[in-house]
């Protein structure tokens, strides 16, 4: 039996006098394929920011690979020093719905900046590398170009490239086909389905309800300040057993064919 | 009918020569120095550390408040009393115009940098850089374009107000042309050239940075 490599307990985030989650427990396996789901507003960007600490959590506990990030202070809350925000962001990537490429760098050198930059990587072998990882995405042909003479499908594949060139042991996706045309959305998850082929740990945002059931090994469902309902695709999203759950999953259904 | 001569002026251009090579020096003495200040006072006033935040706020607004000539007096006849040191023109006016500069680039600098899409920093920092790398790596060069044209007026302003320190007999073109003027008794020649000096070189100026823009803006892109 495996370790999780990450841990979740009595993890939460209030914005001032919004309680947007709490008490989130949460193991995630190596290998783990996690979609999370949920109406807007239930907090499912939140939860993500909270997990690579782009928000500080404002309660409980976040391990990884068993060790506790960040140290407690009096309140009770989690404090992180740049240094433990650094290291964290290294293992754990994350993939944005607005891409956030940097824009005055060429496709190559958004994918070479973090080994350059972070990881003291030469520039040479950091463009060498970055070179690997756009081939993986499929875009090798596009390393010279400006992010700007992208499409959008093509400026998220290089955003994943960019994640994956920090080999992160999870990866994180917010939402990361919403802001594509309809016919971008297909290229950008069959690398995220090549990914998960790999037996990558990965955590989805995604109104994608098909491709979460099939991509996903687990399913959660948030609503009420908290995981609502979870279970395997099968479970949640064919016999959904809680009346939010069932009813943002007939939403989803009312114009299929 | 007012008969024109530049003959006498002329005849004495080695001594406008010598004033703008003076004009010259200070000024890019005062704008090199005020970009490091600038810079420094607007990371300080970004900082969310008070003691740091508080000051840099508080020069800043001083000095883009008070006119240049109270500020170039204050730091020619107040500072030595209050330090009791020896004060040149030249140092005076370079410790005024670089303080005053650097609070015009500080707000100019900031401002570009809060312009920066908050995207930029959440994607810097999650592939694991510093506040730092950020800065220096992802906003700074971003910034730094966008704020290229208002620097370019600032520097320009920087250059005409460098005239006041003829008030304080520093040898800038300014002073070396009123003395000009009163030993040629040709003052509306000896100031005609001066202006000409300065739309000259000032358009001059203008003309390289508008080409460094256009430059910028081929390089690499902007995303709305
Ligand atoms: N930085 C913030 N400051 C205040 N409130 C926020 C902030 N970010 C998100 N929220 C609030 O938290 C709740 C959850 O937001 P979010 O996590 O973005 O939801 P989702 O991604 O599920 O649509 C919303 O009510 C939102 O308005
Ligand atoms: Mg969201």
């Amino acid at each position: 039996m495996s370790a999780p490599v990450l841990r979740l307990s009595g993890f939460g985030k209030q914005f001032g006098s919004l309680r947007v989650f709490s008490d989130v427990d949460l193991d995630v396996m190596p290998g783990d394929r996690i979609a999370i789901l949920g109406a807007s507003g239930s907090g499912k960007s939140t939860l993500l920011r909270c997990i690579n600490v782009l928000e500080t959590p404002s309660e409980g506990r976040l391990e990884l690979d068993g060790e506790l990030v960040g140290q407690p202070s009096r309140a009770g809350d989690m404090r992180f020093s740049e240094r433990e925000l650094c290291a964290l962001r290294q293992r754990v990537g994350m993939v944005f719905q607005q891409f956030n490429l940097f824009p005055h760098m060429t496709v190559a050198g958004n994918v070479a900046e973090g080994l350059k930059t972070v990881r003291s990587v030469k520039s040479q072998k950091a463009l060498e590398r970055a070179v690997a990882e756009l081939q993986r995405v499929g875009l090798a042909d596009k390393a010279d170009t400006y992010p700007s003479r992208l499409s959008g499908g093509q400026k998220q594949r290089v955003a994943i490239a960019r994640a994956l060139a920090m080999d992160p042991e999870i990866l994180l996706f917010d939402e990361p086909t919403s802001a594509l045309d309809p016919a971008l959305v297909g290229e950008v998850l069959g690398v995220i389905e090549q990914l998960a082929n790999e037996g990558r740990t990965m955590l989805l945002v995604t109104h994608e309800i098909g491709f979460a059931y099939h991509f996903a090994t687990r399913i959660l469902y948030l609503a009420e300040g908290g995981i609502y309902e979870s279970g395997t695709p099968d479970e949640v999203l064919k016999n959904p057993k809680r009346p939010l759950t069932q009813q943002f999953l007939a939403e989803h259904r009312r114009f299929q064919f | 009918m007012y008969e024109w001569d530049f003959s006498p002026v002329l005849a004495e251009g080695g001594f406008l020569l010598v004033g703008f090579r003076n004009t010259l020096v200070l000024t890019a003495t005062a704008l090199s120095g005020g970009l490091v200040v600038g810079l420094l006072l607007a990371f300080a006033r970004l900082s969310h550390r008070r003691w740091l935040k508080v000051p840099a706020g508080i020069v800043i607004e001083v000095f883009r408040t008070t006119p240049p000539l109270v500020q170039l007096f204050w730091f020619y006849f107040g500072l030595p009393i209050v330090l009791s040191i020896e004060m040149t023109p030249f140092l005076a006016a370079s410790l005024t115009f670089m303080i005053q500069s650097g609070a015009f680039f500080a707000e100019i600098f900031r401002a570009g940098i809060v312009s920066i899409e908050r995207g930029q920093w959440e994607a810097a920092n999650a592939i694991g850089m510093t506040y730092n790398q950020c800065m220096r790596r992802v906003i700074l060069p971003q910034a730094v374009k966008r704020m290229f044209p208002s620097m370019m007026e600032r520097s320009i302003e920087l250059m005409k107000t460098t005239t006041l320190v003829a008030t304080v007999s520093y040898a800038d073109l300014l002073f070396q042309a009123n003395e000009l003027a009163q030993k040629t008794f040709r003052p509306l020649e000896v100031f005609t050239v001066v202006a000409l000096i300065y739309f000259v070189s000032i358009s001059f100026i203008s003309f390289i940075a508008s080409r460094m823009e256009r430059r910028f803006a081929k390089s690499g892109e902007f995303t709305p």
